[in-house]
């Protein structure tokens, strides 16, 4: 065998390993240790009724979805279309936990944005997100019938991610049980 | 022509050919490479003044105005962190709204002001220009660490 | 139901591809004729379940199913029924099932038009490409399944991307995947040569044809996917060395070289290891583009992370297809070398030089393409590589390639005399390089991109001249008409496409040299005038069409004291999607596209309006047009015919001799 025969395959090799390398970085897959593990409990003063508080319990029984967000947080204007348009059309129930954020300007933004939530609660001190490992806003926490979280997003959430990973799953999961 | 030396030409040439080549590529990379800097990196003076590159991030909301001349946009970019203001001539994308990605490339003047001759917009509501979304994500982990 | 029947359908055919990988293969290995002659029928089994597939897929798209997922994220029950169609294969599952549906077809047509290929050949070359269908198909059937269900199904899908609902947008997949796929056909020749060991004249006339045709699908999806870029993306390009432009640029320059190099094994039996490794590359570049545009990588190496299942499985099937293939050609390619030898100076060592000079071209623009992703796979930081610098690269390297390529078919086979053909082309380049300046100086625009760009033009077109009166020169004393008809198909078509180069040539120097644009604010009744034309601002009107609504600006256009044309550009809102849409308004001519596209809206009645001249744009589709009908006239040629009508053995044994 001739060696210059064998340089096309050399130089394809490096190629193919550069990309393979680049496949095994993948910074928006993390995997989450609360995945599979029930939702850690809280009640929580209500955004709009400081007065009364809402918790995880509340929505036993239901498969639904657990926003973070923040005012703040510019991603999260990005996202928030889809929240809307699922808390409107798909019929999932989205509990907005709002994120280290003024009260005041939670619901100034709100009134602004659009307000697919069934209830907000405030969660001032980040002390509820350190529980549910949030690395920052935007995040989305998939939480079935028995409080078990399902999926975790993080980043903010796009068609896609809507359409191939949220839908199917929520209705996987309503169907179950 | 003796074998040999006809051997001898032919691989010449094609030495020189490649090494022609090769200088060709390496110059034109040094002379037309265009850099990304995210909102962040532009205000902390990293990147380069009076040499073209990129910027991305959000279309800061209600920052679009035009200048009576009806041609010349300002508007300023943010990674969430940073806010860069940008001037730029001509028509705007379809795409390019307030509060929505956008990746500018162009100069920045020794006052801070990024003079845009390319900007580039989301092509369609899904996909986000990928320096933008890198921009928002690199101030998103800069906010992470100050958090805890 | 339907949608059931289509994944059934697409399993059969999987199945049907795993057999015709396997049977024709060992019966090749073992010279056992009955299992030989399985591919044949397992070939054209496999397009009848395919086509069932495709239609069930289409019929989902046309009835507006929304229970299929597919259907429901590329279709709305308002779209137009051809746009129905297109949404089809306007996204990555059904782009890949028309992938598969466009190899299947090339598999058929090799079992009808070669039939005459050796028996343990064909059965090789219908193996090749039953892996090559099976690898496609399971990974459709497997990561992009296009038949998979959304329950409960949603009311109203959500329309197809509007960048796409465009003439241009219906034939530019297909034409591009033909293309793309038919290199599979060249490719899979390559591997049953390596296979057989057998690589020689024969071998050469057999897949030029095949070849070609691929070729003239690339040269006519990538022109047509450039005209849609011109007039649908609204910024007046008619290309931006964009990756997804790269990707299917890259197969087609590789395709260029391989198409000659072909022509030097057939006539003299030389280049064959290089021929094999174009052929090769070609097919490699193919599926790189492919997976590169539909995969995502393209935009960042990180979009595989939306789904890292189908991105691992791209890599493995890259890996498997290119890999096995370039171990094959370590193996076997050695034994295959040599052939005749040539001079330094004759016909075969101008196109190895010109073949050498577009691998490196190819070369230069996958490194401006994959750099970028390089350093963001190895996060060493973002980085984008413009057109400035693939015009760099491309246009030194691309100037010897246009000047040999006038050369070439001037000189003889084997041997040639360097003094002798200078003196037969120096006229021509001399008048060449004054025809050049001379022009230049006529439209006022001396520079030496322009300068170089006519000189080139004109020395293709001088050339080509020059050429056609010596061919005809060849046999004096016969009538002129029988003259022409004397000349071969393959010698036109060598011809047309020279002349398409020069065409081309002539189309992008103008636009480089003279295009002109201007921003303009206008309100009703004010004028703009560019260049000779001036443009009457009318007003801005609403106006409806099933699936958008769009804000539609009138302006009358004169020329001096003529009114010209009306032209109605557009400002977009498609409904489904909520996605604005430039629309541009067009008036086409010889020598000059008026171009008008509708801006911001600045207040109530004043609108930003976009007046583009582009001068000598057509010249540029022209010039593909002249190229891929090139393409066309040497596919044609009789003796491939001639080939098939004899048995091929003999063929073969007389061309050895």
């Amino acid at each position: 065998m001739k060696a210059k025969f064998l340089v096309p395959l050399a130089i394809f090799l490096a190629l193919a390993g550069f990309l393979g390398y680049g496949l095994t970085l993948n910074p928006s897959v993390v995997p989450s240790p609360l995945v599979g593990k029930p939702a850690p409990a809280f009640q929580l003063a209500k955004l709009d009724a400081p007065q009364e508080t809402f918790g995880v319990d509340d929505m036993r029984g239901q498969v639904w979805l657990l926003n973070v967000w923040a005012s703040w947080c510019v991603s999260c204007r990005q996202e928030h279309p889809y929240l809307v348009e699922m808390a409107g059309t798909g019929g999932i129930p989205v509990i907005g936990l709002n994120y280290k954020d003024e009260r005041q300007a939670a619901i100034g933004w709100l009134r602004a944005q659009g307000d697919p939530y069934l209830a907000t609660v405030t969660d001032e001190d980040g002390r509820v997100g350190i529980e549910y490992g949030v690395y920052g806003t935007p995040e989305t926490f998939l939480i079935d019938k028995d409080g078990v979280i399902r999926y975790k997003h993080i980043g903010p959430i796009n068609r896609d991610t809507v359409q191939k990973v949220l839908m199917p799953m929520i209705a996987e999961l309503s169907r179950a049980g | 022509m003796k074998p040999r030396s006809k051997r001898l030409i032919l691989l010449g040439s094609a030495v020189a050919l490649l090494v022609g080549a090769v200088a060709l590529v390496l110059t034109a990379f040094q002379q037309n490479l265009v850099f990304f800097h995210t909102p962040t990196e532009v205000a902390a003076g990293k990147a380069p003044v009076e040499r073209v590159f990129r910027i991305g991030g959000l279309v800061e909301e209600g920052s679009i105005a035009r200048n009576d001349d009806g041609y010349t946009v300002r508007f300023a970019i943010t990674d969430t962190a940073q806010v860069i203001p940008v001037t730029y001539r001509g028509s705007l994308p379809s795409m390019f709204q307030e509060g929505k990605g956008a990746v500018v490339q162009g100069k920045l003047t020794s006052d801070g002001l990024f003079v845009a001759t390319e900007v580039l917009a989301k092509h369609d509501e899904n996909y986000m220009p990928v320096e933008a979304q890198y921009a928002l994500d690199k101030a998103h982990q800069a906010n992470q660490t100050v958090q805890y | 139901m339907i949608a059931e029947l289509g994944h059934f359908a697409l399993i059969l055919a999987l199945v049907l591809s795993l057999v015709q990988g396997l049977v024709p293969m060992i019966g090749a290995n073992r010279n056992r004729i009955a299992l030989m002659a399985v591919g044949r029928p397992a070939a054209q089994g496999q397009l009848v379940f395919l086509v069932i597939s495709f239609a069930c897929l289409t019929y989902a798209f046309i009835t507006s199913d929304f229970s299929v997922r597919l259907a429901a994220a590329n279709s709305h029950s308002q779209t137009p029924l051809i746009y129905k169609i297109t949404g089809v294969w306007g996204n990555h599952e059904g782009s890949l099932l028309l992938w598969a549906l466009s190899l299947s077809l090339w598999t058929v047509a090799v079992t009808v038009f070669s039939r005459d290929l050796p028996e343990a050949f064909m059965a090789r070359v219908l193996g090749v490409l039953g892996w090559i269908s099976a690898g496609f198909i399971s990974f459709t059937l497997f990561t992009s399944n296009p038949f998979e269900r959304l329950l409960p199904a949603v009311a109203e899908g959500r329309d197809l991307n509007p960048l796409l609902q465009d003439p241009g947008m219906i034939i530019h997949p297909p034409l591009l995947y033909m293309g793309y796929v038919g290199f599979s056909v060249a490719f899979a020749f390559a591997i049953a040569a390596l296979l057989t060991g057998r690589l020689d004249a024969a071998w050469a006339r057999w897949s030029r044809p095949w070849t070609t045709v691929a070729w003239v699908f690339l040269t006519a999806g990538i022109a047509v996917g450039s005209g849609w870029a011109y007039y649908e993306l609204g910024w007046g390009g008619w290309w931006f060395w964009d990756p997804v432009e790269n990707a299917s640029f890259m197969p087609w320059l590789l395709g260029t070289a391989l198409m000659h190099s072909l022509a030097v094994t057939e006539k003299r039996g030389a280049f064959r290891s290089w021929t094999i490794l174009l052929a090769i590359g070609a097919f490699s570049l193919s599926l790189l583009g492919t997976f590169l545009v539909r995969s995502g990588v393209i935009t960042s190496v990180h979009a595989f992370a939306v789904d890292p299942a189908r991105g691992l499985y791209i890599l493995a099937l890259l890996v498997l297809v290119i890999g096995i293939s370039l171990v094959l050609f370590a193996w076997r390619a050695p034994k295959l070398a040599g052939g005749g030898s040539f001079d330094l100076v004759s016909r075969d060592s101008s196109l190895l030089a010109n073949n050498v000079l577009l691998a490196v071209v190819t070369g230069a623009v996958l490194l401006g393409t994959l750099y970028p992703l390089f350093l963001d796979a190895l996060n060493l930081g973002k980085i984008s590589v413009g057109p400035p610098y693939f015009e760099a690269t491309f246009v030194p390297l691309m100037v010897p390639v246009v000047l040999l390529m006038v050369v070439a078919p001037f000189m003889r086979w084997k041997k040639d005399d360097l003094p002798k053909t200078l003196r037969k082309l120096g006229p021509a380049f001399g008048a060449s390089i004054i025809v050049g300046f001379l022009v230049a100086f006529v439209i006022d625009h001396v520079t030496w991109r322009t300068v170089l760009g006519l000189f080139l033009a004109a020395w293709v077109l001088i050339g080509s001249a020059q050429l056609l009166w010596s061919r005809l020169a060849e046999r004096p004393g016969a009538a002129a008409s029988n003259r022409l008809r004397g000349i071969p198909s393959a010698w036109w078509g060598m011809w047309l496409a020279h002349v398409g180069v020069g065409i081309f040539v002539i189309g992008v120097t103008m636009i480089g040299s003279l295009e002109s644009h201007t921003d303009v604010r206008m309100r009703d009744g004010q004028t703009a005038t560019i260049g000779k034309y001036t443009f009457v601002f009318q007003g801005v009107r609403e106006v409806q069409a099933s699936n958008y609504i769009a804000a539609q600006a009138k302006l009358q256009v004169f020329k001096g004291d003529r009114l010209l044309t009306t032209m109605t550009p557009e400002k977009r809102n498609y409904v489904a999607s909520a996605m604005p849409m430039t629309q541009v308004s067009l008036h086409i001519g010889p020598l000059r596209d008026l171009y008008v596209s509708l801006g911001d809206q600045l207040d109530s009645e004043t609108w930003l309006v976009n007046l583009h001249i582009k001068p000598f744009i057509s010249w540029i589709w022209a010039g593909c047009i002249l190229m891929a009908l090139g393409g066309i006239f040497a596919a044609s040629d009789k003796r491939y015919r001639r080939l098939a009508e004899r048995s091929a053995p003999a063929a073969a044994a007389r061309q050895a001799s």
